[in-house]
């Protein structure tokens, strides 16, 4: 099977300016939601009610084949208070963008082919009914009139129906190469040129039904291979249009949004806590610290003030920071990645898939066949030009790649729906079948076998009024070791110390007032405590010595069992992060990963996993980082979840849809057995081909025997696909 | 035989309907969510009323 050649897909899919802003102008807002633990009517119901109760919403739509919900409302409800009415009832949710979304509800190419689809399956019905009477025994002038009608029927439902293979094998053909559509067009062409032919002259034999059945398997195994593709690309694009293309440029006094685009080297910028750097630049005012865990992999905050250097995609997290912009565009860093993983993706396209095999062998094998047997015949009857022809036709038609083209398109369908319920979203057509080859795993530590958010572990060690005085400080603060501080001590059913005058110092952390002392909650260094390596906060009360918070990163749901499982499937693992040693330790001792290397930089990632390669090893990567995303591209095959940065999700092959880890190792076991049964249709299909041939290449074929192949191997090999499921 | 006369085209007739409701489905977007139509019947909201 050919893959869909298009100049730009983006641009099929990405609506212009101008619609959206008439879009925002209808005064209804539309927003897309990705759901992916939706899975049951209850939850379908759970789900609408929630909206449906929620103000300014209009109506919501649960789709639950693309597990995502639709929601009208009002303008100035957000996306992002939809997700937390969501959470509130316990489904995870993510922003999906409207604007791409708009191109693939209605999915125009999947309804051709079903079209399509539906007047090859009406034609070769009523023909097949026909021909029934003709082969058991209808003659001279019912025969005649049956074919006529057949012809009436099977020509123009031909030439509506199979035009995707002529179209396909034309463009092929132009190119001077050859694929699996050039065989199919032949055959069905021939077939039912040479039919009408013969019947004009009162002939026996007419292959209309096998020209329509022909058709109609095929469009069946190519709309099966279009729905997995547009299921996969829709729900992928979506996710990846979940990133802001826009910064705050000051402009003397004023503040004003535009794209990243439009950013040039020297501009001032303004980024909110909470937001991501648009450019590389360096700090000129303001102070805060910097997540750059999807950067690097360190889990530690870092302090930034005045003169600090910071590069795009790390994430702002307490106060506003003005940047002066050293570097935009094409020329961060965050783009040099990109380099590096256009340089590994090349060894990606070198893979051939297992029909891409099939197609070549077979295509050049079929056209030979027929045209020896059309030569063998001439010279046999010397030079029976009707005869021979017939039989080069049945061989054609016989051999024709029916059960092949079903054999691929229906196990990746059954197979990627299975992951799909399980949350996995295959993006790559491919990558099951280089998934089953995998015999060793790489993970990424921070926010792939973790969560990337802290977890408070020493909450024992502390007196209880400690910890309402760190708890009503850290209530102060959206700085994520606060967050989590508040939600330990809230599980513990701690309640907040009264406190007056409580102010966040952006960078360093909270203060407050409490029974006339002064108390702080931050940094080692702004309260003079010692730092240590651990990922820690600081509560000082008065003068007292500073006591310490000490957190770790909590485990991803389902890691360990993810992990567990792939090590008794037999691969070796590995883990490479670029966090500090004692926190890689750590993670791996837990998790039992012998073989572990810290505070890699991204080029050593891609390193390790090119040495892997080299020495033989197939390897599958899980990241979620942008140091990651190199490795992922040089991988043999790579997973992401859904929380990974963009560039990440691009360069992986399989995207975890939920937070949840543990379908990644039956991801290994599905996806071994479905190359195992593409495997088994391939071997059914030869030995139809076994059979078949010889009795069309000795002329002993009839449209009977056509049909009967065809239909028996199609159905064969359907069947075996679906024991997948 | 003459029988068939009448018979060929009134089968060809029935499955034509057939292929013009099938077209009329697939206009009207009812194939978008095969998961969700199969479970949306499972629930006994708009039971008593239809969706207005």
């Amino acid at each position: 099977m050919c893959a869909q050649i298009s100049a730009c897909p983006a641009c099929s899919v990405a609506p212009s300016a101008e619609d959206l802003a008439k879009m925002s102008e209808v005064g209804e807002a539309r927003i897309m939601l990705s759901l992916p633990t939706v899975h049951c009517a209850a939850c379908i119901s759970a789900v609408e009610r929630a909206l449906n109760r929620t103000h300014g919403v209009q109506s919501a739509r649960v789709n639950l084949t693309l597990k995502r919900v639709s929601i009208e409302a009002k303008p100035d409800v957000t996306a992002e208070d939809m997700v937390a009415v969501l959470a509130g009832v316990g489904y995870e949710a993510h922003e999906l963008d409207a604007g791409t979304l708009q191109a693939t509800v209605t999915d125009q190419r999947g309804r051709e082919l079903l079209m399509r689809l539906a007047v090859a399956g009406f034609a070769m019905m009523n023909v097949m009914m026909l021909s029934v009477a003709v082969w058991s025994g209808a003659d001279s002038s019912t025969r005649e009139l049956f074919h006529w009608i057949s012809a009436a029927i099977a020509l123009p439902a031909i030439a509506f129906s199979a035009q995707p293979f002529f179209r396909s094998a034309w463009s092929v053909l132009q190119h001077r190469h050859l694929n699996m559509d050039v065989p199919i067009s032949l055959a069905i062409l021939l077939a039912s040129a040479m039919s009408f032919y013969e019947i004009t002259q009162g002939g026996e034999h007419a292959y209309f039904d096998a020209a329509l059945s022909l058709t109609f398997f095929l469009l069946a195994g190519r709309y099966l291979d279009h729905r997995t593709r547009a299921i996969a690309r829709s729900a992928a694009e979506e996710l990846a249009a979940l990133e802001v293309p826009r910064a705050e440029r000051l402009e003397g006094e004023d503040v004003v949004s535009v794209p990243i685009a439009e950013l040039a080297v020297g501009d001032l910028v303004r980024v909110k806590p909470g937001g991501r750097m648009p450019v590389d630049g360096v700090v000129v005012d303001g102070q805060s610290e910097l997540d750059r865990s999807l950067l690097t992999g360190e889990t530690v905050p870092v302090f930034a003030g005045p003169d600090s250097v910071v590069s795009a995609g790390e994430v702002n997290l307490t106060g506003p920071l003005s940047l002066r912009v050293t570097a935009a565009g094409e020329d961060t860093s965050l783009h040099r990645m990109a380099d590096l993983v256009a340089m590994a993706e090349s060894s990606k396209n070198r893979y051939t898939s297992l029909a891409d095999k099939a197609a070549g062998i077979y295509a050049p094998g079929v056209h030979m066949l027929s045209f020896l047997a059309f030569l063998g015949w001439m010279v046999a009857t010397g030079g029976d030009v009707r005869l021979s022809l017939n039989i080069a036709v049945a061989v054609l038609i016989i051999t024709c790649p029916c059960a092949l083209g079903l054999a691929v398109p229906a196990v990746t369908t059954a197979a990627s729906g299975r992951l799909f319920r399980r949350g996995m979203l295959i993006k790559d057509a491919t990558a099951l079948e280089r998934l089953a080859e995998v015999d060793t795993v790489v993970f990424d530590k921070t926010g792939t076998l973790t969560q990337g958010t802290p977890e408070l572990t020493n909450m024992g060690d502390h007196s209880l009024s400690d910890l309402q005085v760190a708890m009503a400080l850290a209530e102060g603060s959206a700085h994520p070791l606060a967050v989590s501080l508040v939600a330990a001590a809230k599980r513990a059913g701690v309640k907040p110390a009264k406190l007056t005058k409580l102010t966040e110092v952006p960078g360093y952390g909270v203060q407050g007032l409490w029974k006339g002392k002064t108390v702080r909650l931050g940094r080692a260094s702004w309260l003079g405590a010692k730092a240590d390596e651990q990922t820690a906060t600081y509560l000082q009360i008065g003068s007292t010595e500073p006591v310490k918070f000490s957190y770790s990163d909590r485990l991803r749901k389902g890691a360990s069992a993810a992990v567990s499982a792939l090590k008794s499937q037999g691969m070796k693992l590995a883990l490479i992060s670029g966090d500090a040693p004692k926190a890689v330790e750590a993670l791996a001792n837990r998790l039992g990963i012998d073989d572990w290397i810290a505070e890699a930089l991204p080029q050593d990632k891609a390193a390790r996993i090119s040495a892997l390669s080299e020495s033989g090893a197939r390897v599958l990567m899980v990241g979620d980082g942008l140091n990651d995303t190199a490795a992922l591209a040089a991988a043999h095959v790579s997973i992401s979840p859904a929380t990974a940065l963009d560039a990440a999700r691009v360069a992986s092959d399989i995207v975890l849809l939920g937070s949840d880890m543990s379908p990644m190792a039956e991801a290994t076991v599905i996806a071994r057995k479905a190359t195992r049964r593409i495997k088994e249709n391939f071997g059914i299909a030869a030995a139809y081909n076994l059979i078949a041939v010889p009795i069309a290449l000795f002329g002993f074929a009839t449209p009977l025997v056509a049909a009967l192949a065809m239909s028996a191997s199609s159905i064969t090999v359907s069947l075996n696909a679906l024991r997948l499921r | 035989m003459e029988i068939l006369v009448y018979l060929i085209p009134i089968s060809l007739f029935l499955g034509g309907l057939g292929l013009v409701a099938f077209f009329w489905t697939l206009k009207n977007k009812q194939y978008d969510d095969p998961d969700g139509d199969a479970n949306r019947i499972l629930s006994d909201e708009w039971d008593d009323n239809p969706r207005p």
